[in-house]
């Protein structure tokens, strides 16, 4: 099998047809800090996505890549540079579901649904829909500590998609869970993702998470965070993780993430 | 270019379709089911108890008195406190005292909450009215209440209003304390998640902060009640006058000038008893219905 890969030596974005991005990160830098002891968290940071796209953000700790996706989200403001989401504020997913405990599943999307302008007669029916989408029919009215962290994850998701947007951020939103349930929730969110044409920015430090997923894998370089390389990945879905295509590929992006690492040791 | 193109859905339909079933599974796996006891076992093991403890203390009562550890007028038997009780009852007097001194300690209560929310919201949310008022709030907590009685009543006389500005002198800072420790608590992924999906200003506060805070919150109601309880029977200890109806801690003041002890440790009782019956009534369902909606509630076993 013949790994199907094309590394972009071009300008990110430059290949979304002239459509316009769904994001578009524009030489973005963000330090943080008083001015004379400031850290630099992202260098010029120039990244778009295209409508209907599926990228994933690699990179070690320290590379910044919450600090950018909060950055996307609106949660904070870039130092320089610019992001535009044209359609409006994307919704956003964490590592932790961050449900509210103090609502029950189908209530939490409600909120969502409500915040978004829904009207309140539509707000039940959708929500179930939602629910039904994340294959949790019938977890309607369960409460949060009643669910599994995978059934925890797939309702923020749904709430996530409650807020009506075709831009889906997410923050390793997989990461605390055990490897058999991320495995369906790769799944799922690929699924989704396809139904919905949604466009995705997923970040991530699991390199066969990153190829698993993506049409995209940008790699960041870390303190200051910089795009250090992309890779188109062609391999079609549905695609397992465990194929020897996304191992192989895994592979050499691993390399190049280790190469990135190894440059902060020798100074 | 739409994903569409080159993803085809129903191939991952029919993919996930696979996933959904190792996905059901997982679920069932691992949900977890609450289950409730039965009633008789709820009665063994949650009245049973107190009830020992109860009986235990009045055979010791018992005890001292047959073994007159002390002259019978400092220490009257149980039947004898029972007797003042029932003359009480035949008087006609015992709830009228007890309802002066509830519906009191209740109001006074309620106006506290609808003063101390507001305060504790602001000194929560608002830095500089912390840093200004936050250290003498949590320091008022420390105050005895009784120590604002004479105050009280230079400036208002003694009456109504002012038992009333005592039980708010006391309990006031309690609620504020408690919101303010509430808001403090809130996970600051709680209010990320809201400002998310657009929860901000006071709609954040209304869906989200204020929620979040509830338990902490509650926490604060109940110490505020048994803060005006007491400020309200230091109050009726201290303040005498014909124009004020006769309250629990009236009653107990009266006694100890007849010098009627059974008539005292009566006073003492039914206002430890109204106290724990407010507090197992009123704050203790509410308590454990917001923990057990938030799986909070440690189910013991």
């Amino acid at each position: 099998m013949t790994p199907a890969l094309t590394t972009s030596a071009d300008t990110p974005g430059a290949d979304t047809g002239g459509a316009a991005p769904a994001v578009r990160i524009s030489h973005v830098h963000k330090s943080f800090g008083r001015p004379g002891a400031q850290t630099h968290v992202l260098d010029d940071i120039t990244l778009d996505v295209a409508p209907g796209e599926f990228v994933t953000l690699l990179g070690a700790s320290g590379c910044g890549k919450s600090t950018l996706l909060n950055l996307v989200a609106g949660l904070d403001k870039p130092t320089a540079g610019a992001i535009e989401v044209p359609g409006g504020r994307p919704a956003l997913m964490f590592q932790e579901h961050a449900l509210f405990p103090w609502l029950t599943a189908g209530r939490n999307i409600e909120l969502a649904l409500k915040l978004a302008g829904v009207p309140r007669p539509e707000r039940r029916a959708e929500a179930e829909r939602l629910l039904e989408l994340v294959r949790l029919g019938g977890s309607y009215g369960k409460r949060v500590h009643e669910l599994s962290g995978g059934m925890r994850q797939r309702v923020a998701m749904a709430r996530a998609l409650a807020q009506g947007s075709k831009v889906l951020l997410m923050d390793e939103p997989f990461a605390a869970l055990d490897a058999i349930t991320r495995d369906v929730l790769h799944d799922e969110i690929t699924r989704i993702w396809a139904e919905r044409q949604l466009s995705v920015l997923f970040v991530t430090h699991n390199v066969r998470e990153a190829v698993r997923l993506a049409q995209r894998v940008v790699l960041l370089s870390s303190r200051p965070g910089r795009v250090a390389r992309e890779w188109r990945i062609d391999l079609p879905q549905p695609r397992r993780i465990e194929s020897s295509g996304v191992a192989d590929l895994s592979i050499e992006i691993t390399e190049e993430l280790r190469g990135e690492i190894r440059r902060h040791g020798q100074h | 270019m739409a994903s569409t193109d080159t993803t085809p859905v129903l191939e991952l339909r029919k993919a996930a379709t696979d996933t959904a079933g190792v996905g059901a599974g997982l679920d069932a796996l691992d949900t977890v089911s609450a289950q409730r006891g039965s009633l008789g076992e709820a009665l063994r093991s949650k009245a049973l108890p107190p009830l020992i403890g109860v009986l235990v203390v009045l055979a010791l009562w018992q005890g001292a008195y047959s073994l007159h550890l002390t002259s019978s007028y400092k220490l009257p038997s149980p039947t004898d406190v029972w007797h003042s009780a029932q003359d009480l009852w035949y008087q006609g007097t015992l709830f009228s005292i007890i309802w002066t001194s509830v519906w009191r300690g209740l109001s006074g209560f309620l106006l506290a909450v609808v003063i101390g929310t507001p305060i504790g919201l602001v000194v929560a949310r608002v830095r500089p009215v912390r840093t200004a008022i936050g250290p003498v709030l949590q320091g008022l907590q420390s105050l005895p209440s009784v120590a604002w009685v004479p105050a009280a009543v230079i400036w208002l006389g003694i009456n109504d209003q002012m038992m009333y500005a005592v039980i708010l002198l006391g309990a006031v800072p309690s609620i504020a304390n408690g919101l303010v420790a509430g808001i403090d608590q809130v996970p600051p992924l709680f209010l990320r998640a809201g400002r998310t999906i657009g929860a901000t200003g006071l709609t954040g506060a209304r869906h989200v902060l204020i929620p979040a805070a509830l338990p902490g919150y509650l926490a604060g109601l109940k110490q505020g009640w048994a803060f005006s309880w007491r400020s309200l029977m230091a109050a009726e200890l201290v303040a005498s006058s014909p124009d004020l109806g006769r309250g629990l801690g009236r009653f107990l003041e009266d006694q100890r000038e007849f010098s009627d002890m059974s008539g005292v440790l009566l006073g003492i009782i039914l206002i430890l008893f109204v106290g724990i019956a407010i507090e197992l009534l009123v704050f203790t369902p509410v308590e454990r219905r917001v923990l057990r909606n938030r799986g909070l509630l440690a189910t013991s076993k």
